[in-house]
């Protein structure tokens, strides 16, 4: 700074006496609203980043190297601590993809089941990220609500299964429980008030609130170019207006045979792909899911009841090969690209996951954003950290 | 270079035990652990059974307990997910950053011995116990929240015990504040002396 | 476009570059030479035919125990205009390993390929930002490959399992079998 003599006053100041400097703001890895152990070293010019450069690995457990050292089956715990926000999705996809490689094909019933405990992963996934999500722009009381609601799910699945976060639900050739009586009633009670309360109460205290939408509709806008480039997929994706979704691209599990639609960015608020148009994706899926899950609970009444065990191997040994698929889990496109030998233990298995496509965007969206803006393209592009770091 | 003396007050530890320094202790302790503050320190799965528990159906706030997102405002450090090597170094200095008297409740398997991680995990520390001090341990993967909750009542127990006006003797409260004749502590404790 | 379309497209403009492919595995792809690579991704990209646009994932794997031991660093690519998926295999012997980046073509490949380099130690030239993204910068070693040793400290801190549970694992226990007695020690709260 300038020696400035005594009796000057700030007005007389130039902005070439003052000396400014770029200063490094470490935002992590323990911070309330980076969604985990996330380190974004930023270069700030006052409040305006020039650059952001997140560093990842705090969060990295090793999951490729256990894949390699335990049986197909022991894999889907480790697969479910992934993305541990929605369990399900992980163990599905991998679970299709051993099926896929040793051709196993599950009955109509079991399809239903998964395809049920996927959307209602899906709704209690999307419930945690908006709801997370608006407690880092500054509103509590939705964070708490939706979390209330994601408990009923929670309760669901307990029922079900006996866990309330990390399932170990879908395994290679059926599931690990089936749905007990009484669950489809609990589940149509369920949604008879997600449908009429919940979704309605978010949409007009949250989604259409006025300091919300001022707040995120102009930042972090990433062009469909950018987008698909920087493979960011899910509703990442189909907020920047590409309507792409793998479960009417390339369905699995029988998703070809439900009635939902596919959820945009429409840019209602702002220009398109901003992270109003992220969030909102993920707010209309709850209702497209809602919808599916109406459709597959009426499919579970009709259908005759087979064993979900009757189609898991004893012992899992995929024959010699590799395959790569995906399913659409609540973030994205999540791929496991397996390598079999034909032993017990699988060769290599990797995974991509759609979280960490996301972050790699981050720094392009990240220039020239005020620091508060930056905490809100962050929880828009809902991350979690135990999957970009497996 | 070893460490700087910790500062005491005047009248920290300094009473022999009676009838009224004891009750005065009861009565810190008991405002003490009604009010815990934790550092919200969520790595990894349990990050989110630690918010469901905060959240409106295992309420912790009915328990005075809140969380913070600052080291320097907190009393309690709860290490709820997977600590990996990167990440051990920022957890002792988080550690370190609190204020005494500090408590750390190690929240799920991984935080306590690794979790199901520990054969393979090249990057995974085997149990935060061995960067920080661990008062309570709670097991499960993740713990339900009413584990979290009876590990946090456990943890208020503890607290219940401590020694803050009277001399440390025969029971160690807090880990942190062990550093005085911590040795003496821990043997009066198991009955040895 | 189906994968023998794909592959026709490849070799009609790269002829002996394209090495080998297997048009009838679980995801069909093409061999490539290693220095073809990059040249044949901007190709996928730019071809109206093709239209790959969009790279899905980056994977490397080790084969130590082939002949000839090499790792191999797989391309899945996909077309968002065409919907259609393929793939691409490039092999590097295992030591030195180097590949040229496609970071131009596809933006998401520069933290893949740092995740293949962090991993399993192959070099992709022509990177803007080779490092290490998810362990340490200081960790020594590239964990994924086959022949991976655990070390016994890592800046003072275990690595490997605690000794005290190795021990009991190799003594033949098996660990985490019940029956667990779960009854908590409640002496405080014992009535007299």
């Amino acid at each position: 700074m300038s020696a400035a003599s005594p009796g000057a006053r700030i007005a007389d100041w130039d902005q070439d006496g003052l000396d400014t400097d770029e200063m490094i703001v470490n935002m992590g890895p323990q911070h309330p609203a980076t969604h985990g152990v996330l380190r974004l070293e930023l270069r700030t010019d006052g409040e305006i980043v020039r650059r952001a450069r997140p560093h990842i690995g705090y969060l990295h457990r090793c999951f490729e190297k256990h894949a390699e050292n335990v049986d197909y089956p022991g894999v889907l715990p480790y697969a479910d601590r992934m993305d541990y926000v929605a369990s399900m999705g992980n163990t599905l996809g991998f679970a299709l993809t051993v099926e896929k490689l040793m051709g196993i094909e599950v009955s109509p019933y079991l399809q239903t089941i998964r395809v049920l405990m996927a959307e209602l992963q899906r709704i209690a996934s999307h419930c945690v990220a908006v709801g997370t999500y608006t407690m880092d722009i500054g509103a509590f009381t939705p964070f708490l609500h939706l979390l209330r609601d994601r408990e009923k799910i929670l309760d669901l699945f307990e029922w079900t299964c006996g866990a309330r976060l990390l399932y170990n639900y879908n395994w290679v050739g059926g599931v690990s429980h089936d749905v007990p009586d009484g669950f489809v009633r609990a589940a149509r009670d369920f949604l008879r008030e997600f449908d009429s309360v919940t979704f309605p109460e978010l949409l007009d205290l949250i989604i259409h609130n006025r300091i919300f939408v001022k707040r995120i509709a102009d930042v972090g806008v990433c062009s469909p170019e950018l987008a698909i480039s920087h493979d960011l997929t899910g509703p990442n994706l189909r907020g920047s207006g590409v309507a792409r979704d793998l479960r009417k691209d390339f369905p699995y599990s029988g998703y070809e045979s439900y009635d939902f639609e596919v959820c945009v960015g429409k840019g209602q608020y702002g220009p398109k792909g901003s992270c109003f148009d992220r969030n909102w994706v993920r707010v209309a899926e709850m209702r497209e899911s809602s919808k599916i899950i109406h459709q597959a609970l009426d499919r579970l009444e009709k259908l005759e009841k087979t064993d979900v065990h009757e189609k898991v191997p004893k012992r899992v040994k995929p024959p010699k090969g590799e395959i790569y698929f995906r399913s659409e889990a609540p973030r994205g496109q999540l791929g496991y690209y397996l390598v079999s030998d034909g032993n017990v233990n699988p060769y290599r298995v990797k995974v991509k996951s759609p979280c960490f496509t996301a972050m790699s965007v981050f720094h392009h969206l990240a220039k020239g954003m005020m620091i508060a803006d930056v905490i809100a393209l962050v929880g828009s592009l809902d991350i979690v950290l135990g999957e970009i770091d497996r | 270079m070893s460490l700087p003396e910790p500062v005491r007050g005047l009248i920290h530890n300094r009473f022999e035990d009676g009838v009224i320094v004891t009750s005065a202790d009861q009565l810190i302790n008991w405002s003490r652990k009604n009010s815990i503050w934790f550092m919200t320190f969520g790595l990894a799965c349990c990050a989110i059974e630690m918010m469901a528990t905060g959240a409106s159906r295992y309420d912790l706030d009915r328990f005075g307990i809140m969380p913070r997102g600052t080291p320097r405002q907190s009393d309690l450090m709860i290490v709820a997910g997977t600590v990996t090597l990167k990440m051990a170094t920022r957890v002792k200095r988080l550690y370190e950053q609190m204020p005494e008297p500090k408590y750390v409740v190690s929240m799920g398997s991984c935080a306590n011995n690794g979790g199901p991680y520990w054969r393979h995990g090249y990057h995974v520390l085997k149990g935060v116990d061995e960067v920080v001090p661990v008062d309570v341990y709670v097991p499960g993967c993740p713990p339900r929240p009413e584990a979290l909750l009876y590990g946090l009542l456990k943890l208020q127990e503890k607290i219940q015990e401590d020694r803050v006006l009277r001399k440390r003797g025969l029971t160690v409260g807090s880990l942190a504040g062990a550093t005085l004749d911590g040795a003496t502590d821990v043997a009066l404790a198991s009955g040895k002396k | 476009m189906d994968p023998r379309a794909i592959h026709a497209a490849l070799g009609a403009r790269f002829g002996e570059r394209i090495l080998g492919a297997a048009l009838d595995a679980g995801s069909p792809f093409a061999t490539l030479a290693t220095d073809a690579i990059a040249e044949v991704a901007a190709f996928c990209k730019a071809d109206p035919a093709l239209a790959f646009d969009n790279l899905m994932c980056l994977s490397a794997v080790d084969y130590p125990k082939e002949t000839p031991p090499r790792m191999e660093v797989v391309y899945h690519l996909f077309s968002y205009r065409h919907l259609h998926t393929f793939a691409l295999k490039v092999q590097v012997p295992r030591e030195n390993p180097a590949v040229p980046t496609v970071e131009g073509v596809w933006g998401v490949a520069n933290w893949h390929e740092r995740e293949a380099w962090d991993l399993f130690g192959i070099v992709f030239t022509g990177h803007s930002d080779m490092r290490r993204i998810l362990l340490p910068d200081d960790w020594e070693g590239h964990p994924l490959r086959k022949d991976w040793q655990d070390p016994e400290y890592y800046n003072g801190l275990h690595v490997k399992p605690t000794p005290q549970m190795m021990e009991r694992v190799l003594s033949g226990e098996t660990l985490g079998v019940g029956p667990f007695d779960f009854t908590p020690e409640n002496r405080h709260l014992e009535q007299p």
